[in-house]
Order: structure tokens, then C-alpha cells, then sequence
């Protein structure tokens, strides 16, 4: 009898392997699309295959624009992520005060609140002071929705490593400065690669914000949402999803690897 | 050593000013972060709200800046009304489908799975929680469209004309399953549903497995287990999932945009409202719709413990 409840039963697996499946098969459907020949419709089974259309997105300007944007917005809007990120998490990981509930929900808000809502309430923002839409526009939105991610991946090592580790370098000698470089960093540093990686992951990805923050210019999502609700090319548009795909797969991973409950942390036994 | 001894000096007793009081010591740290989210967050929200308090005159096109509550009652018009309650009852009906969808997966991989599986099972519903949320929409374009692999598989089956009923159905029917509210449907479940499985694994997690042998020692069946046992003990897992399932639900205007009917929902209101039409006053009021609902949710679901199982 007992042996029972150690194997799951049958309709379990089956439905857990089901959701799996629900999961990962739409995804992979767009590396068939990729190489399909039918360029007009989304015809099921391609008729036949090609890779003709990765020569010819390779050549496209307005992609390689849209991705280079796209870089830049996610690599300085992760820039201040990280700084504010950890600083916050700094502050919060072991201290108790009269508030903190409150800026701990003001650093989720970002993201617990529908993206519509950020999007349309820094429009009306730069709309009621005049800031007109750039670059920077674009920036302000994605680091504001960031930070959380960073703050995350940051407070959880915090609260692992131990303070006595801190205490130590400060009675040996070390200033706060020397303290954060050789004591501090070293230890939380994989958890800031894994949130910042995420926090990249999060800002190349991100389009209902930058809607309403963008101006002409296209980062890689937004030329996406363009093609998806006017589209000029299908077969290009499935080569650079499928790109997507397979870039977005990297940081992912990565942050696993640096994120795994192995992940040693000086004094976290305690 | 290298640094001179007035730097050095003045570094130290700043820095042992911090250590000295922790109170100075989190305020200078809280201070950058607290700033930005201040000024740029909760500056954007409040200037929000204040753009909802004004109306917006249809004739000349304009803003006018007074105070009014007229902007807000227009949201009780039966056309935007429609909107807002068309949009509760998805994001409702996607919760519930998710939690459904979720529950065995986040079951089997907190009490079946070990050591590899398990990290199979993690990198499994993480890989699809970060993957481009714009690709995942355009796959399902592809799967539901009318040429697309639902049709064709059907058709395989000999089932295509069960199909044509569902899409002949008013409400849930459309032309092909890519205009349809059931693809809407679809595509919302299948992008918010990792969001639903990671708090109730966690939840599961904590769920001592001799709990589950008690009861079935006791007599309860599997039924009677999962109901009295399993179920109000993954509860907070499921109102935690439940907020992101809901809230994103809510917000959204893309899919319906790109899959589903021209009937508007609550984030498509509000993007047209500030485009096309200018409307920022609308705009506002109907953003604030989606905020006071997760507000009493939020409230809601913390008395359930959901905040603990995030």
C-alpha cells in the first residue's frame, strides 16, 4: 500500500505532462514556421521547407535597427535596475521599520499593476510637463518596471549571507567602501548577474509600456506588434521570432544556473 | 593605501557614520531608489489620476482643465460599461481555467519530481514564462488561424465540423478561431498560466506529504483528500497566482487586439481613448478601473495568505 503514494497517479502525470506540452509546443511551431516556403498564409503542414528567408532578413535594415535600439534601451535601463535595484534591497533585507511594507509594495507596484497603467500614467506625465518622446522616455519606463526583478533576485542573497560577515570586515578594519567591493559584492554578485540578466530579459521583451512611451522610434517589439497588426512581410516576421526565441533563451538559462539552490553564499548556513 | 589620506579618511567616517546608525544607513541607501519611484512612478500615477478628475470636450477636441466627476460617470454609459464587464468576465474565466490547467503540474512537480525532473519541471514552466510575449502571440496566430494546424488536425480527426459548430456559437464563435472570443480566451490562458503554476508549487512545497497519507489512511478518498486536504492548503498558492492571472488579464490590450473580435476590452479602451481620439481624460478613468479592482482583490486575497506564498 504504501509504495502507492510514492508514484503519481496516472491521470496526474498525464495531466502534468499534457500541461507541459500545452506549454512548449506553440513555441516550437515557430521554428517550423521559420523555414516554411508559403509566404502568404499560416498554411499547416508547410508545403515545403527553406532557409531562404534567413538570408533575407539578415539584409533588413529596419530589423537590425529595431534590435539595436532594443539593446541599448534593455542594457541602460538594466544600468540603473541594478544600482537601484540592490540598493533597495540593501536597505530592506534585514532592517524593520515603520513603513517598509509600504516601499516594499511601491518597488512590486510597477509590476503587480497592469502594464497599461504604468504605460498610460507616464504618458500623461510627460504629456503634463512637456517632455517630448525620445530614447530616454523609453529608458525611464523599462528601469521603473525592473527594479523589482533586481530587488528580488538581490534581497533573497541577502538574507542568506550573514551579517556577521559584514561585522567582520568592520573589525578588521575595513571601511564601508572597502566593505561593499571585497565582502559584499563577492557574495551577491551571481545574484545580481541572474537579476540583471532577467531585468534584460524583461526590457527586450517589453512592448505595452513602450507603447505609450516610444516615439518613432521602433524597438524590436514594437516592429513586431507593427507586423503582427499589419503585416508586410510573414516570412521575415517569423525568422526574427524565432531569433527572439532562441536569444531569449540565454538569459534564462543563465539566471538558472546562477540562481540554483547549489549557488554557495558565504555564511548563508547561518 | 593608494588613496590619500583625506580620502581615505573621509570615506572611513562616512562609512563608519553608517555602520554606527543603521537608521542613516538605510535612508542613504533607500534614498536613489526611493526618489525614482517617487518622482517617475508615483508621479506618473498621481498626474493619472488628476487627468481623470477633467473632462474633454467633444466638440472642440480639447481638454478642459476643471475639476469634474462627469468623465467618470461615463463609464456607466451600457458602451464603455459593456467594455469593463466584458473584461472582468474574461479575466475571471482565465483565472479559472489557469488554476485548473496549473494545479497538476504544480502537484506533480512539488511532490513527484526529484532531483533532474524536478529541474526539468522548473526549467520547463520558467522557459515559457520568459519567453517573448509577442512571439507566443503570434504562434498562436499561426495555430488558430483558419489554414492553421487547430483546422488541420481536426479535419484529421474527422472532427472539422465540430469546429464549425463552436464557431457558429454567438458569444464564443467568429469567423476562424483567431477572431473569435474563444481564441482570446485561449491565448490569455496559455500566456498567464506559469504564472499560476510557480505559487502553487510553492504552496504544494510546504504541504508535509504525510498529511495526503493521513488522510487516505483515514479512509478519504482521493476525491475527499484533494478537497479537504490539498486543496485549502494550496489556497493561498492559488489566490497568489490568482492576482497575476487576473491583473494581467485585465491590462492587456494587445491580445484581444490581435486575437479576438472588435469588441473592445478595458486596455484597448484606453489605448484608443489616448490615440486616435485624444481622450486622455477617458483614458485615465478607465486605467483607474483596472487598479481599483486589483486593489479590493489584492485586499482579498491577503486575507487568504496569499502574500505569503508569493
Amino acid at each position: 500500500m504504501r509504495s502507492d503514494h510514492h508514484r503519481a497517479p496516472v491521470a496526474l502525470k498525464l495531466a502534468a505532462i499534457g500541461g507541459l506540452l500545452f506549454l512548449h509546443l506553440p513555441i516550437l511551431l515557430i521554428f517550423a514556421y521559420a523555414f516554411t516556403t508559403e509566404a502568404k498564409s499560416f498554411q499547416w503542414p508547410p508545403p515545403g521547407l527553406t532557409t531562404r528567408w534567413l538570408a533575407v532578413t539578415w539584409e533588413r535594415r529596419d530589423v537590425w535597427q529595431a534590435l539595436t535600439l532594443s539593446v541599448q534601451v534593455a542594457s541602460i535601463a538594466t544600468a540603473l535596475a541594478l544600482i537601484l535595484g540592490t540598493l533597495c534591497a540593501a536597505a530592506l533585507a534585514r532592517a524593520r521599520f515603520f513603513g517598509k511594507e509600504a516601499i516594499t509594495l511601491l518597488v512590486i507596484l510597477p509590476i503587480a499593476l497592469p502594464g497599461i497603467v504604468t504605460g498610460i500614467a507616464l504618458r500623461s506625465a510627460f504629456g503634463l510637463i512637456n517632455i517630448p518622446f525620445s530614447f530616454w522616455t523609453i529608458v525611464l519606463g523599462h528601469a521603473t518596471f525592473c527594479i523589482v526583478v533586481v530587488y528580488n533576485n538581490a534581497v533573497a542573497r541577502f538574507r542568506r549571507m550573514s551579517p556577521s560577515l559584514v561585522e567582520a570586515s568592520y573589525d578588521l578594519g575595513a571601511n564601508g567602501f572597502q566593505t561593499f567591493r571585497h565582502v559584499i559584492l563577492p557574495n551577491i554578485g551571481t545574484a545580481l548577474l541572474a537579476g540583471g540578466m532577467l531585468a534584460f530579459a524583461l526590457s527586450f521583451d517589453e512592448v505595452i509600456v513602450t507603447t505609450f512611451t516610444a516615439g518613432q522610434q521602433q524597438t524590436l517589439p514594437i516592429w513586431m506588434l507593427e507586423e503582427l497588426i499589419r503585416p508586410h512581410e510573414r516570412p521575415v516576421t517569423n525568422v526574427v521570432a524565432m531569433a527572439v526565441v532562441l536569444v531569449t533563451l540565454l538569459p534564462i538559462l543563465g539566471a538558472y544556473y546562477l540562481t540554483r539552490e547549489g549557488a554557495e553564499t558565504a555564511g548563508g548556513g547561518k | 593605501m593608494t588613496a590619500g589620506p583625506t580620502y581615505d579618511s573621509l570615506a572611513s567616517r562616512f562609512s563608519g557614520a553608517l555602520w554606527r546608525s543603521p537608521r542613516l544607513l538605510v535612508i542613504f541607501l533607500l534614498a536613489p531608489p526611493l526618489l525614482w519611484l517617487g518622482i517617475v512612478y508615483v508621479g506618473s500615477l498621481a498626474a493619472l489620476l488628476l487627468q481623470s478628475f477633467f473632462s474633454f470636450d467633444d466638440f472642440t477636441a480639447q481638454v478642459v482643465y476643471e475639476f469634474t466627476l462627469s468623465t467618470y460617470a461615463e463609464l456607466f454609459r451600457p458602451s464603455n460599461f459593456d467594455i469593463i464587464q466584458r473584461t472582468i468576465v474574461m479575466a475571471a474565466l482565465v483565472t479559472i481555467a489557469s488554476a485548473i490547467l496549473a494545479f497538476p503540474i504544480a502537484y506533480y512537480a512539488a511532490r513527484y519530481a526529484k532531483g533532474r525532473l524536478k529541474a526539468f519541471f522548473y526549467i520547463g514552466i520558467m522557459l515559457p514564462l520568459w519567453s517573448s510575449y509577442l512571439v507566443k502571440i503570434y504562434a498562436w496566430k499561426m495555430i488558430l488561424s483558419k489554414e492553421g494546424i487547430i483546422s488541420w488536425f481536426a479535419d484529421k480527426l474527422h472532427l472539422g465540423w465540430l469546429l464549425d459548430v463552436w464557431l457558429s456559437l454567438p458569444v464564443v464563435g467568429g469567423n476562424s478561431l483567431s477572431v473569435s472570443a474563444t481564441g482570446t480566451f485561449l491565448v490569455f490562458v496559455y500566456i498567464w498560466l506559469p504564472y499560476m503554476i510557480l505559487p502553487i508549487q510553492a504552496a504544494l512545497e510546504r504541504v508535509p506529504a504525510n498529511l495526503v497519507e493521513a488522510s487516505h489512511d483515514l479512509g478519504g478518498s482521493p476525491g475527499r483528500t484533494f478537497r479537504h486536504v490539498l486543496l485549502p492548503l494550496a489556497m493561498p498558492g492559488i489566490a497568489a497566482g490568482s492576482i497575476f492571472t487576473f491583473s494581467l488579464t485585465l491590462g492587456d490590450y494587445i491580445v484581444p487586439g490581435i486575437i479576438g473580435t472588435s469588441r473592445l476590452f478595458i486596455g484597448q479602451a484606453v489605448y484608443t481613448q489616448q490615440g486616435t481620439a485624444g481622450n486622455i481624460p477617458l483614458a485615465a478613468a478607465f486605467s483607474v478601473v483596472p487598479v481599483v479592482i486589483m486593489a479590493f482583490y489584492l485586499w482579498g486575497a491577503k486575507k487568504r495568505g496569499a502574500f505569503d506564498a508569493l
